[in-house]
Protein backbone atom coordinates (compact mmCIF):
# COMPACT_ATOMS: atom_id res chain seq x y z
CA UNK A 1 0.00 0.00 0.00
CA UNK A 2 1.27 3.53 -1.00
CA UNK A 3 -0.16 5.23 2.35
CA UNK A 4 2.76 8.11 1.54
CA UNK A 5 -0.22 8.28 -1.25
CA UNK A 6 -2.95 7.90 0.12
CA UNK A 7 -1.80 10.67 3.13
CA UNK A 8 -0.61 13.07 0.51
CA UNK A 9 -4.87 12.99 -1.19
CA UNK A 10 -6.22 13.26 2.19
CA UNK A 11 -4.44 15.99 3.26
CA UNK A 12 -4.78 17.86 0.06
CA UNK A 13 -8.64 17.20 -0.21
CA UNK A 14 -8.81 18.52 3.86
CA UNK A 15 -6.68 22.01 3.18
CA UNK A 16 -9.13 22.67 0.35
CA UNK A 17 -11.96 22.26 2.44
CA UNK A 18 -10.24 24.52 5.31
CA UNK A 19 -9.47 27.35 3.22
CA UNK A 20 -13.07 27.59 2.46
CA UNK A 21 -14.26 26.68 5.78
CA UNK A 22 -16.52 29.36 6.50
CA UNK A 23 -18.43 28.74 2.84
CA UNK A 24 -17.92 24.77 3.60
CA UNK A 25 -19.53 24.85 6.97
CA UNK A 26 -21.57 27.96 7.24
CA UNK A 27 -23.66 27.21 4.01
CA UNK A 28 -25.45 24.09 5.07
CA UNK A 29 -25.53 24.97 8.91
CA UNK A 30 -27.30 27.95 7.49
CA UNK A 31 -29.77 25.81 5.43
CA UNK A 32 -30.55 23.16 7.99
CA UNK A 33 -31.13 25.74 10.53
CA UNK A 34 -34.09 27.77 8.20
CA UNK A 35 -35.57 24.38 7.86
CA UNK A 36 -35.72 23.91 11.41
CA UNK A 37 -36.90 27.39 12.07
CA UNK A 38 -39.56 26.88 9.11
CA UNK A 39 -40.55 23.15 9.57
CA UNK A 40 -39.68 22.47 12.77
CA UNK A 41 -40.81 25.18 14.76
CA UNK A 42 -43.42 27.29 12.76
CA UNK A 43 -45.35 24.65 10.86
CA UNK A 44 -44.27 22.18 13.34
CA UNK A 45 -46.08 23.38 16.24
CA UNK A 46 -49.15 23.02 14.66
CA UNK A 47 -48.77 19.89 13.34
CA UNK A 48 -49.18 16.26 15.43
CA UNK A 49 -46.79 13.88 16.43
CA UNK A 50 -45.33 11.68 14.19
CA UNK A 51 -44.84 8.31 16.00
CA UNK A 52 -45.11 9.54 19.06
CA UNK A 53 -42.10 12.28 18.54
CA UNK A 54 -42.72 15.78 17.57
CA UNK A 55 -42.56 16.66 14.46
CA UNK A 56 -39.67 19.67 15.18
CA UNK A 57 -37.66 16.12 16.13
CA UNK A 58 -39.02 13.80 13.41
CA UNK A 59 -37.49 15.71 10.91
CA UNK A 60 -33.52 15.94 12.35
CA UNK A 61 -32.56 12.82 10.63
CA UNK A 62 -33.83 13.48 7.20
CA UNK A 63 -32.42 17.19 7.44
CA UNK A 64 -29.49 15.82 8.28
CA UNK A 65 -29.52 13.00 5.62
CA UNK A 66 -30.36 15.97 2.91
CA UNK A 67 -27.35 17.82 4.07
CA UNK A 68 -24.94 14.84 4.34
CA UNK A 69 -25.65 13.59 0.88
CA UNK A 70 -25.13 16.87 -0.85
CA UNK A 71 -22.25 18.07 0.80
CA UNK A 72 -20.67 13.97 0.03
CA UNK A 73 -21.51 14.47 -3.18
CA UNK A 74 -20.47 17.93 -3.95
CA UNK A 75 -17.42 17.57 -2.03
CA UNK A 76 -15.94 14.29 -3.51
CA UNK A 77 -17.30 15.08 -7.00
CA UNK A 78 -15.36 18.21 -7.14
CA UNK A 79 -12.50 17.02 -5.89
CA UNK A 80 -11.62 14.71 -8.64
CA UNK A 81 -13.29 16.80 -11.01
CA UNK A 82 -11.34 19.79 -10.62
CA UNK A 83 -8.16 18.14 -11.40
CA UNK A 84 -9.96 16.48 -14.87
CA UNK A 85 -11.06 20.35 -15.72
CA UNK A 86 -7.33 21.95 -14.69
CA UNK A 87 -4.97 19.23 -16.16
CA UNK A 88 -3.32 18.71 -12.53
CA UNK A 89 -4.42 15.15 -12.48
CA UNK A 90 -1.64 13.98 -15.00
CA UNK A 91 -0.19 13.47 -11.98
CA UNK A 92 -2.12 11.71 -9.90
CA UNK A 93 -2.34 9.17 -13.34
CA UNK A 94 1.29 9.06 -13.28
CA UNK A 95 1.71 8.55 -9.65
CA UNK A 96 2.32 4.83 -7.84
CA UNK A 97 -1.52 4.51 -6.94
CA UNK A 98 -3.96 1.44 -6.98
CA UNK A 99 -7.76 2.30 -7.22
CA UNK A 100 -7.92 1.62 -3.60
CA UNK A 101 -5.65 4.49 -2.77
CA UNK A 102 -7.26 6.81 -4.78
CA UNK A 103 -10.35 5.85 -3.29
CA UNK A 104 -9.34 5.93 0.01
CA UNK A 105 -7.75 9.26 -0.07
CA UNK A 106 -10.52 11.00 -2.19
CA UNK A 107 -13.17 9.27 -0.43
CA UNK A 108 -12.10 9.40 2.80
CA UNK A 109 -11.14 13.07 2.86
CA UNK A 110 -14.96 13.10 1.60
CA UNK A 111 -16.41 11.28 4.24
CA UNK A 112 -14.50 12.94 7.01
CA UNK A 113 -16.03 16.04 5.96
CA UNK A 114 -19.43 14.93 5.89
CA UNK A 115 -19.23 13.40 9.15
CA UNK A 116 -17.82 16.77 10.57
CA UNK A 117 -20.92 18.24 9.55
CA UNK A 118 -23.53 15.74 10.11
CA UNK A 119 -22.30 16.62 13.92
CA UNK A 120 -22.57 19.96 13.56
CA UNK A 121 -26.07 19.98 12.00
CA UNK A 122 -26.90 17.51 15.21
CA UNK A 123 -25.49 19.96 17.29
CA UNK A 124 -27.70 23.59 15.62
CA UNK A 125 -30.36 21.31 15.64
CA UNK A 126 -30.27 21.16 19.88
CA UNK A 127 -30.62 24.87 19.25
CA UNK A 128 -33.72 24.57 17.92
CA UNK A 129 -35.65 20.82 18.98
CA UNK A 130 -35.35 18.70 21.93
CA UNK A 131 -34.40 15.31 20.89
CA UNK A 132 -32.44 12.13 21.68
CA UNK A 133 -30.95 9.32 20.38
CA UNK A 134 -32.03 5.56 21.24
CA UNK A 135 -29.00 3.91 19.58
CA UNK A 136 -26.23 6.21 19.18
CA UNK A 137 -23.87 4.14 17.97
CA UNK A 138 -25.97 2.66 15.28
CA UNK A 139 -26.23 6.74 14.15
CA UNK A 140 -22.75 6.80 14.05
CA UNK A 141 -22.67 3.57 11.99
CA UNK A 142 -25.39 4.77 9.74
CA UNK A 143 -24.29 8.56 9.32
CA UNK A 144 -20.36 6.72 8.91
CA UNK A 145 -22.08 4.13 6.12
CA UNK A 146 -24.43 6.95 4.45
CA UNK A 147 -21.17 9.15 4.37
CA UNK A 148 -19.00 7.10 2.93
CA UNK A 149 -21.47 5.67 -0.09
CA UNK A 150 -22.41 9.16 -1.35
CA UNK A 151 -18.87 10.73 -1.04
CA UNK A 152 -17.94 7.47 -3.09
CA UNK A 153 -21.26 8.18 -5.52
CA UNK A 154 -19.91 11.65 -5.50
CA UNK A 155 -16.78 10.62 -6.67
CA UNK A 156 -18.21 8.38 -9.52
CA UNK A 157 -20.14 11.54 -10.77
CA UNK A 158 -16.68 13.51 -10.78
CA UNK A 159 -15.37 10.85 -12.47
CA UNK A 160 -18.09 10.37 -15.09
CA UNK A 161 -18.32 14.26 -15.54
CA UNK A 162 -17.13 16.18 -18.97
CA UNK A 163 -18.85 19.89 -17.75
CA UNK A 164 -19.08 21.73 -15.11
CA UNK A 165 -22.99 22.03 -15.64
CA UNK A 166 -23.14 18.02 -15.36
CA UNK A 167 -20.91 17.78 -12.26
CA UNK A 168 -23.70 20.37 -10.43
CA UNK A 169 -27.13 18.92 -12.20
CA UNK A 170 -26.65 15.53 -11.00
CA UNK A 171 -27.10 16.52 -7.52
CA UNK A 172 -29.71 18.52 -8.26
CA UNK A 173 -31.88 16.61 -10.23
CA UNK A 174 -31.29 13.24 -8.64
CA UNK A 175 -30.68 13.59 -4.97
CA UNK A 176 -32.80 16.58 -3.99
CA UNK A 177 -35.71 15.23 -5.00
CA UNK A 178 -34.51 11.51 -4.00
CA UNK A 179 -34.53 13.02 -0.19
CA UNK A 180 -37.94 14.95 -0.49
CA UNK A 181 -39.81 12.03 -1.67
CA UNK A 182 -37.97 9.49 0.47
CA UNK A 183 -39.32 10.81 3.52
CA UNK A 184 -37.51 13.37 5.14
CA UNK A 185 -40.13 15.47 5.76
CA UNK A 186 -42.98 12.85 6.42
CA UNK A 187 -43.39 9.19 7.20
CA UNK A 188 -44.05 6.96 4.16
CA UNK A 189 -47.59 5.97 5.92
CA UNK A 190 -49.59 9.25 5.31
CA UNK A 191 -48.48 8.50 2.06
CA UNK A 192 -51.56 7.16 -0.57
CA UNK A 193 -51.20 2.89 -1.49
CA UNK A 194 -49.88 3.62 -4.50
CA UNK A 195 -47.50 6.62 -3.58
CA UNK A 196 -46.28 4.41 -1.09
CA UNK A 197 -45.29 1.19 -3.01
CA UNK A 198 -43.63 3.88 -5.23
CA UNK A 199 -41.27 5.18 -2.40
CA UNK A 200 -40.64 1.84 -2.05
CA UNK A 201 -38.23 2.15 -5.06
CA UNK A 202 -36.36 5.46 -4.02
CA UNK A 203 -33.06 4.08 -2.23
CA UNK A 204 -33.00 7.27 0.11
CA UNK A 205 -35.77 5.98 1.95
CA UNK A 206 -34.16 3.32 3.65
CA UNK A 207 -31.18 5.29 4.75
CA UNK A 208 -33.66 8.09 5.82
CA UNK A 209 -35.91 5.24 7.61
CA UNK A 210 -32.46 3.56 9.23
CA UNK A 211 -31.11 6.72 10.23
CA UNK A 212 -34.32 7.82 11.76
CA UNK A 213 -34.56 4.39 13.79
CA UNK A 214 -31.09 4.78 15.37
CA UNK A 215 -32.70 8.33 16.80
CA UNK A 216 -36.25 7.24 18.06
CA UNK A 217 -36.68 3.49 16.81
CA UNK A 218 -39.45 3.92 14.33
CA UNK A 219 -39.19 3.49 10.98
CA UNK A 220 -40.47 3.35 7.54
CA UNK A 221 -38.56 -0.43 6.71
CA UNK A 222 -37.12 -2.88 8.89
CA UNK A 223 -33.41 -1.48 9.36
CA UNK A 224 -31.82 -4.53 8.87
CA UNK A 225 -33.46 -3.66 5.11
CA UNK A 226 -32.02 -0.61 5.68
CA UNK A 227 -28.39 -1.68 6.54
CA UNK A 228 -28.39 -4.37 3.67
CA UNK A 229 -29.76 -1.94 0.98
CA UNK A 230 -26.73 0.36 2.07
CA UNK A 231 -24.32 -2.13 1.31
CA UNK A 232 -25.49 -2.77 -1.84
CA UNK A 233 -25.37 0.82 -2.80
CA UNK A 234 -21.87 0.76 -1.45
CA UNK A 235 -21.01 -2.32 -3.27
CA UNK A 236 -22.23 -1.08 -6.53
CA UNK A 237 -20.39 2.31 -6.64
CA UNK A 238 -17.86 0.63 -5.08
CA UNK A 239 -17.13 -1.79 -8.44
CA UNK A 240 -18.00 0.93 -10.87
CA UNK A 241 -15.01 2.85 -9.34
CA UNK A 242 -13.10 0.12 -9.49
CA UNK A 243 -13.47 -0.89 -12.95
CA UNK A 244 -13.93 3.00 -14.16
CA UNK A 245 -10.12 3.59 -12.81
CA UNK A 246 -8.71 1.04 -13.48
CA UNK A 247 -9.81 0.88 -17.24
CA UNK A 248 -9.33 4.49 -16.73
CA UNK A 249 -12.76 5.37 -18.11
CA UNK A 250 -12.76 9.27 -18.43
CA UNK A 251 -9.74 9.64 -17.13
CA UNK A 252 -7.12 8.45 -19.47
CA UNK A 253 -7.09 8.85 -23.25
CA UNK B 1 25.21 1.18 -33.92
CA UNK B 2 26.71 -0.35 -30.51
CA UNK B 3 23.56 -3.02 -29.69
CA UNK B 4 21.38 -2.02 -26.65
CA UNK B 5 21.67 -5.18 -24.33
CA UNK B 6 19.32 -5.92 -22.08
CA UNK B 7 21.03 -5.00 -19.16
CA UNK B 8 22.28 -1.27 -19.47
CA UNK B 9 19.00 -0.43 -20.87
CA UNK B 10 16.48 1.04 -18.62
CA UNK B 11 13.51 1.78 -20.18
CA UNK B 12 12.09 -0.62 -22.94
CA UNK B 13 9.43 -0.17 -24.85
CA UNK B 14 8.17 -2.82 -27.33
CA UNK B 15 5.70 -2.50 -30.58
CA UNK B 16 3.54 0.28 -28.90
CA UNK B 17 0.80 1.27 -31.03
CA UNK B 18 -1.48 4.04 -29.68
CA UNK B 19 -4.50 4.81 -31.43
CA UNK B 20 -6.73 7.74 -30.24
CA UNK B 21 -10.69 7.79 -29.68
CA UNK B 22 -11.49 9.49 -32.38
CA UNK B 23 -9.09 6.74 -34.94
CA UNK B 24 -6.10 8.86 -35.23
CA UNK B 25 -3.44 6.71 -34.87
CA UNK B 26 -0.49 8.85 -33.27
CA UNK B 27 2.34 6.10 -32.77
CA UNK B 28 2.79 3.15 -34.70
CA UNK B 29 4.81 0.03 -33.48
CA UNK B 30 6.96 1.83 -31.73
CA UNK B 31 10.03 -0.09 -30.45
CA UNK B 32 12.85 2.30 -28.66
CA UNK B 33 15.90 1.18 -25.97
CA UNK B 34 16.95 4.23 -23.59
CA UNK B 35 20.02 3.49 -21.97
CA UNK B 36 20.58 3.60 -18.01
CA UNK B 37 22.52 6.72 -17.10
CA UNK B 38 21.92 8.35 -20.70
CA UNK B 39 20.43 11.77 -21.92
CA UNK B 40 18.37 11.19 -24.54
CA UNK B 41 16.65 13.30 -27.28
CA UNK B 42 13.56 12.69 -28.60
CA UNK B 43 13.35 15.19 -31.50
CA UNK B 44 10.34 15.64 -34.08
CA UNK B 45 7.57 17.99 -35.26
CA UNK B 46 4.55 18.83 -33.95
CA UNK B 47 2.40 16.43 -33.87
CA UNK B 48 4.54 13.60 -34.18
CA UNK B 49 3.44 11.97 -31.33
CA UNK B 50 6.90 12.72 -28.93
CA UNK B 51 4.12 13.37 -25.72
CA UNK B 52 1.76 10.48 -26.34
CA UNK B 53 4.58 8.33 -25.98
CA UNK B 54 5.79 10.16 -22.99
CA UNK B 55 2.48 9.81 -21.58
CA UNK B 56 1.63 6.03 -22.32
CA UNK B 57 5.27 5.16 -20.01
CA UNK B 58 4.17 7.65 -17.39
CA UNK B 59 0.94 6.32 -17.11
CA UNK B 60 -1.53 9.28 -18.25
CA UNK B 61 -2.60 7.51 -21.75
CA UNK B 62 -3.35 4.28 -22.33
CA UNK B 63 -1.53 2.35 -24.98
CA UNK B 64 -3.21 0.32 -27.55
CA UNK B 65 -1.36 -2.51 -28.02
CA UNK B 66 2.49 -3.31 -26.60
CA UNK B 67 4.06 -2.82 -23.60
CA UNK B 68 7.12 -0.89 -21.78
CA UNK B 69 9.09 -1.66 -19.24
CA UNK B 70 10.88 0.76 -16.76
CA UNK B 71 14.25 -0.49 -14.70
CA UNK B 72 12.58 -4.03 -15.73
CA UNK B 73 8.98 -3.20 -14.26
CA UNK B 74 6.05 -3.22 -16.43
CA UNK B 75 4.58 0.24 -16.24
CA UNK B 76 0.85 -1.64 -16.60
CA UNK B 77 0.95 -5.11 -14.23
CA UNK B 78 4.15 -3.41 -12.06
CA UNK B 79 2.79 -0.09 -12.35
CA UNK B 80 3.63 0.54 -8.55
CA UNK B 81 7.09 -0.30 -8.99
CA UNK B 82 7.68 1.27 -12.43
CA UNK B 83 6.16 4.79 -11.54
CA UNK B 84 7.71 5.19 -8.22
CA UNK B 85 11.10 5.66 -10.69
CA UNK B 86 9.74 7.41 -12.93
CA UNK B 87 9.00 11.20 -13.14
CA UNK B 88 7.59 13.72 -15.40
CA UNK B 89 7.62 17.83 -16.14
CA UNK B 90 4.89 17.59 -18.26
CA UNK B 91 4.19 19.69 -21.36
CA UNK B 92 1.70 22.12 -20.41
CA UNK B 93 1.64 23.75 -17.56
CA UNK B 94 -0.71 22.50 -15.66
CA UNK B 95 -0.50 23.89 -11.70
CA UNK B 96 -2.50 23.71 -8.91
CA UNK B 97 -3.38 27.61 -8.50
CA UNK B 98 -4.24 27.70 -5.19
CA UNK B 99 -1.29 26.14 -3.39
CA UNK B 100 2.13 27.39 -2.78
CA UNK B 101 5.36 26.18 -4.06
CA UNK B 102 5.90 24.19 -1.00
CA UNK B 103 3.04 22.66 -0.50
CA UNK B 104 2.51 21.38 -3.77
CA UNK B 105 6.23 19.65 -4.18
CA UNK B 106 5.54 18.53 -0.85
CA UNK B 107 2.11 16.68 -1.74
CA UNK B 108 4.08 14.86 -5.28
CA UNK B 109 6.48 13.10 -3.09
CA UNK B 110 3.63 11.44 -0.78
CA UNK B 111 2.10 10.96 -3.93
CA UNK B 112 4.86 9.16 -5.42
CA UNK B 113 5.27 7.00 -1.62
CA UNK B 114 7.87 8.85 -0.36
CA UNK B 115 8.17 10.09 3.41
CA UNK B 116 8.31 13.86 3.95
CA UNK B 117 12.25 15.16 3.42
CA UNK B 118 12.27 18.33 3.89
CA UNK B 119 15.66 18.55 3.32
CA UNK B 120 15.36 17.03 0.21
CA UNK B 121 12.58 19.82 -0.93
CA UNK B 122 14.60 22.67 0.05
CA UNK B 123 17.18 21.20 -1.62
CA UNK B 124 15.20 20.53 -5.48
CA UNK B 125 13.71 24.25 -4.62
CA UNK B 126 16.97 25.96 -4.11
CA UNK B 127 18.88 24.30 -7.50
CA UNK B 128 15.79 25.56 -9.34
CA UNK B 129 15.85 28.95 -8.12
CA UNK B 130 12.69 28.90 -6.42
CA UNK B 131 13.60 29.12 -2.77
CA UNK B 132 12.37 32.30 -2.01
CA UNK B 133 9.15 32.01 -3.97
CA UNK B 134 8.59 28.33 -2.06
CA UNK B 135 5.52 30.45 -0.15
CA UNK B 136 3.87 31.70 -2.70
CA UNK B 137 0.88 30.60 -4.27
CA UNK B 138 1.29 29.38 -7.89
CA UNK B 139 -0.89 31.56 -9.28
CA UNK B 140 0.98 34.26 -8.66
CA UNK B 141 4.19 33.17 -10.46
CA UNK B 142 4.87 33.65 -14.17
CA UNK B 143 5.59 30.95 -16.38
CA UNK B 144 8.84 30.38 -16.65
CA UNK B 145 8.73 29.89 -12.35
CA UNK B 146 5.68 27.61 -13.54
CA UNK B 147 7.55 25.17 -15.57
CA UNK B 148 10.30 25.62 -12.64
CA UNK B 149 7.84 24.01 -10.32
CA UNK B 150 6.96 20.87 -12.50
CA UNK B 151 10.46 20.43 -12.06
CA UNK B 152 10.86 20.42 -8.74
CA UNK B 153 7.47 18.54 -8.13
CA UNK B 154 8.84 16.17 -10.66
CA UNK B 155 12.04 15.64 -8.77
CA UNK B 156 10.31 15.70 -5.77
CA UNK B 157 10.25 11.62 -5.23
CA UNK B 158 13.98 10.86 -6.16
CA UNK B 159 13.23 9.64 -9.47
CA UNK B 160 15.63 7.40 -11.52
CA UNK B 161 13.94 8.11 -14.70
CA UNK B 162 13.90 11.72 -15.36
CA UNK B 163 10.79 12.74 -18.59
CA UNK B 164 11.02 16.54 -19.48
CA UNK B 165 8.49 17.24 -22.17
CA UNK B 166 9.84 20.50 -23.73
CA UNK B 167 11.43 21.38 -20.56
CA UNK B 168 12.05 24.64 -21.97
CA UNK B 169 9.21 26.05 -23.93
CA UNK B 170 8.86 29.61 -23.38
CA UNK B 171 11.40 29.45 -20.95
CA UNK B 172 13.98 32.66 -21.01
CA UNK B 173 18.08 32.03 -21.68
CA UNK B 174 18.85 32.46 -17.97
CA UNK B 175 16.42 29.42 -16.76
CA UNK B 176 17.46 26.85 -19.64
CA UNK B 177 21.10 27.43 -18.43
CA UNK B 178 19.92 27.18 -15.01
CA UNK B 179 17.85 23.98 -16.49
CA UNK B 180 20.87 22.28 -18.36
CA UNK B 181 23.00 22.61 -15.22
CA UNK B 182 19.99 20.69 -13.15
CA UNK B 183 20.02 18.17 -16.06
CA UNK B 184 23.73 17.96 -16.01
CA UNK B 185 23.60 17.53 -12.03
CA UNK B 186 20.96 14.91 -12.14
CA UNK B 187 23.22 12.85 -14.99
CA UNK B 188 26.04 12.98 -12.45
CA UNK B 189 24.15 11.09 -10.20
CA UNK B 190 23.06 8.68 -12.36
CA UNK B 191 19.56 9.92 -13.45
CA UNK B 192 18.35 8.65 -16.81
CA UNK B 193 16.91 11.44 -18.79
CA UNK B 194 14.49 11.78 -21.36
CA UNK B 195 13.81 14.76 -23.64
CA UNK B 196 11.95 16.67 -25.77
CA UNK B 197 12.51 19.69 -27.70
CA UNK B 198 12.21 21.69 -30.63
CA UNK B 199 15.38 23.92 -29.49
CA UNK B 200 18.18 21.40 -31.53
CA UNK B 201 20.74 22.82 -30.33
CA UNK B 202 20.01 22.14 -26.90
CA UNK B 203 19.69 18.42 -27.70
CA UNK B 204 23.08 19.01 -29.41
CA UNK B 205 24.35 20.25 -26.66
CA UNK B 206 22.81 18.10 -23.69
CA UNK B 207 22.21 14.34 -25.51
CA UNK B 208 24.06 11.90 -25.82
CA UNK B 209 22.06 9.67 -28.25
CA UNK B 210 19.26 11.24 -30.28
CA UNK B 211 16.01 9.97 -31.74
CA UNK B 212 14.10 11.43 -34.49
CA UNK B 213 10.08 10.30 -34.61
CA UNK B 214 7.93 10.92 -37.39
CA UNK B 215 4.02 10.78 -37.77
CA UNK B 216 4.00 8.49 -35.30
CA UNK B 217 7.55 6.30 -36.31
CA UNK B 218 10.69 6.13 -34.63
CA UNK B 219 12.87 6.90 -37.68
CA UNK B 220 16.42 6.85 -36.69
CA UNK B 221 18.25 6.68 -32.96
CA UNK B 222 21.90 7.30 -33.14
CA UNK B 223 24.47 8.15 -30.80
CA UNK B 224 24.83 11.91 -31.24
CA UNK B 225 28.52 12.55 -32.14
CA UNK B 226 28.25 9.66 -34.44
CA UNK B 227 25.60 11.27 -36.31
CA UNK B 228 27.23 15.02 -36.24
CA UNK B 229 29.58 12.95 -37.69
CA UNK B 230 27.99 10.54 -40.18
CA UNK B 231 26.01 13.11 -41.57
CA UNK B 232 27.67 16.46 -40.47
CA UNK B 233 29.53 18.26 -43.19
CA UNK B 234 32.22 20.70 -42.63
CA UNK B 235 32.37 23.66 -45.34
CA UNK B 236 35.68 25.76 -46.47
CA UNK B 237 34.23 29.15 -47.61
CA UNK B 238 36.78 30.81 -49.40
CA UNK B 239 36.67 35.12 -50.11
CA UNK B 240 37.94 35.12 -53.74
CA UNK B 241 40.21 37.99 -54.79
CA UNK B 242 38.89 38.11 -58.33
CA UNK B 243 34.83 36.71 -58.60
CA UNK B 244 34.89 33.68 -60.84
CA UNK B 245 31.93 32.90 -63.69
CA UNK B 246 32.10 29.23 -63.29
CA UNK B 247 34.47 26.63 -61.38
CA UNK B 248 37.28 26.15 -63.61
CA UNK B 249 37.36 22.59 -65.66
CA UNK B 250 40.87 21.63 -63.69
CA UNK B 251 38.75 21.24 -60.81
CA UNK B 252 35.28 20.07 -61.74
CA UNK B 253 35.71 16.90 -59.63
CA UNK B 254 36.14 18.20 -56.12
CA UNK B 255 33.12 19.16 -54.70
CA UNK B 256 33.42 22.64 -54.66
CA UNK B 257 30.43 25.63 -55.44
CA UNK B 258 30.30 29.35 -56.25
CA UNK B 259 27.91 31.51 -53.78
CA UNK B 260 27.84 34.98 -53.42
CA UNK B 261 27.98 36.12 -57.18
CA UNK B 262 31.19 34.24 -58.07
CA UNK B 263 33.13 35.94 -54.88
CA UNK B 264 33.00 32.91 -52.74
CA UNK B 265 34.20 29.17 -53.42
CA UNK B 266 32.75 26.86 -51.27
CA UNK B 267 33.86 23.25 -50.49
CA UNK B 268 32.10 20.54 -48.52
CA UNK B 269 33.91 17.94 -47.56
CA UNK B 270 33.02 15.14 -44.88
CA UNK B 271 33.51 15.38 -41.26
CA UNK B 272 34.26 11.97 -40.59
CA UNK B 273 36.97 11.78 -43.29
CA UNK B 274 40.32 11.29 -41.74
CA UNK B 275 42.00 12.98 -44.72
CA UNK B 276 39.98 16.46 -45.39
CA UNK B 277 41.46 16.95 -48.62
CA UNK B 278 42.18 20.40 -47.81
CA UNK B 279 45.99 21.07 -48.54
CA UNK B 280 45.41 18.89 -51.97
CA UNK B 281 42.58 21.86 -52.52
CA UNK B 282 44.91 24.92 -51.76
CA UNK B 283 47.93 23.41 -54.00
CA UNK B 284 45.86 22.81 -56.77
CA UNK B 285 43.76 26.29 -56.24
CA UNK B 286 47.74 27.81 -56.23
CA UNK B 287 48.79 26.05 -59.63
CA UNK B 288 45.24 27.33 -61.11
CA UNK B 289 46.39 31.02 -59.65
CA UNK B 290 42.91 31.57 -57.44
CA UNK B 291 43.93 33.63 -55.03
CA UNK B 292 41.55 34.59 -51.55
CA UNK B 293 41.96 36.91 -49.06
CA UNK B 294 40.15 35.13 -46.04
CA UNK B 295 38.65 31.84 -45.57
CA UNK B 296 36.11 30.32 -42.68
CA UNK B 297 35.32 26.69 -42.08
CA UNK B 298 31.77 26.06 -40.76
CA UNK B 299 30.46 22.48 -39.54
CA UNK B 300 26.65 21.98 -39.98
CA UNK B 301 24.73 21.70 -36.62
CA UNK B 302 22.27 18.98 -35.64
CA UNK B 303 19.59 21.27 -36.57
CA UNK B 304 20.55 20.91 -40.55
CA UNK B 305 21.10 17.17 -40.08
CA UNK B 306 17.25 17.23 -38.10
CA UNK B 307 15.88 19.37 -40.84
CA UNK B 308 17.62 17.39 -43.46
CA UNK B 309 16.55 14.09 -42.19
CA UNK B 310 12.97 15.06 -41.71
CA UNK B 311 12.73 16.88 -45.41
CA UNK B 312 14.34 13.61 -46.59
CA UNK B 313 11.60 11.03 -45.24
CA UNK B 314 8.39 13.49 -46.06
N1 LIG C 1 -6.68 13.05 -27.18
C1 LIG C 1 -6.38 13.00 -28.47
N2 LIG C 1 -7.29 12.57 -29.36
C2 LIG C 1 -7.00 12.50 -30.67
N3 LIG C 1 -5.81 12.81 -31.20
C3 LIG C 1 -4.86 13.24 -30.38
C4 LIG C 1 -5.08 13.36 -28.97
N4 LIG C 1 -3.96 13.80 -28.40
C5 LIG C 1 -3.07 13.96 -29.39
N5 LIG C 1 -3.60 13.62 -30.58
C6 LIG C 1 -2.93 13.65 -31.89
O1 LIG C 1 -1.82 12.78 -31.84
C7 LIG C 1 -0.72 13.33 -32.56
C8 LIG C 1 0.51 13.35 -31.69
O2 LIG C 1 0.32 14.27 -30.65
P1 LIG C 1 1.45 14.56 -29.61
O3 LIG C 1 0.90 15.50 -28.62
O4 LIG C 1 1.99 13.28 -29.11
O5 LIG C 1 2.54 15.29 -30.51
P2 LIG C 1 3.92 15.93 -30.12
O6 LIG C 1 4.97 15.23 -30.91
O7 LIG C 1 4.09 15.96 -28.66
O8 LIG C 1 3.75 17.42 -30.68
P3 LIG C 1 4.25 18.81 -30.10
O9 LIG C 1 5.64 18.98 -30.57
O10 LIG C 1 3.33 19.78 -30.74
O11 LIG C 1 4.11 18.77 -28.63
C9 LIG C 1 -1.16 14.71 -33.02
O12 LIG C 1 -1.52 14.63 -34.36
C10 LIG C 1 -2.37 15.01 -32.17
O13 LIG C 1 -3.29 15.79 -32.89
MG1 LIG D 1 4.20 17.37 -27.27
Amino acid sequence: MNWYGVKAIYQFEMARWLRTLGQSLAAPVLSTSLYFIVFGTAIGSRMGDVGGVSYGAFIIPGLMMLSILNESIGNASFGIYFPKWSGTVFEILSAPLSWRELLLGYVGAATTKSMLLGCLILATARLFVPYEIQHPLWMLCFLFLTAVSFSLFGFLIGLWAETWERLQTVPLLLITPLTFLGGAFYSIDMLPPLWQKLTLLNPVLYLISGFRWSFYGIADVHVGISVVMIFLFLLVCLLTARWMIVSGYRLKR
Amino acid sequence: MSETTAADSIVAIKGLNKRYANGFVALKSIDLEIRRGEIFALLGPNGAGKTTLINIVCGIVNASAGSVTADGYDTVDQFRQARMRIGLVPQELNTDAFETVWATTRFSRGLFGKPANPAHIEKVLRSLSLWDKKDEKILTLSGGMKRRVLIAKALSHEPTILFLDEPTAGVDVELRHDMWEVVHGLREAGVTIILTTHYIEEAEKMADRVGVILNGEIILVEEKAALMRQLGKRQLALQLNEAMQQIPAELTDLPLELSNEGKTLVYTFNAQGESTGVAELLNRLATQRISFHDLKSSESSLEDIFVNIVRNQR
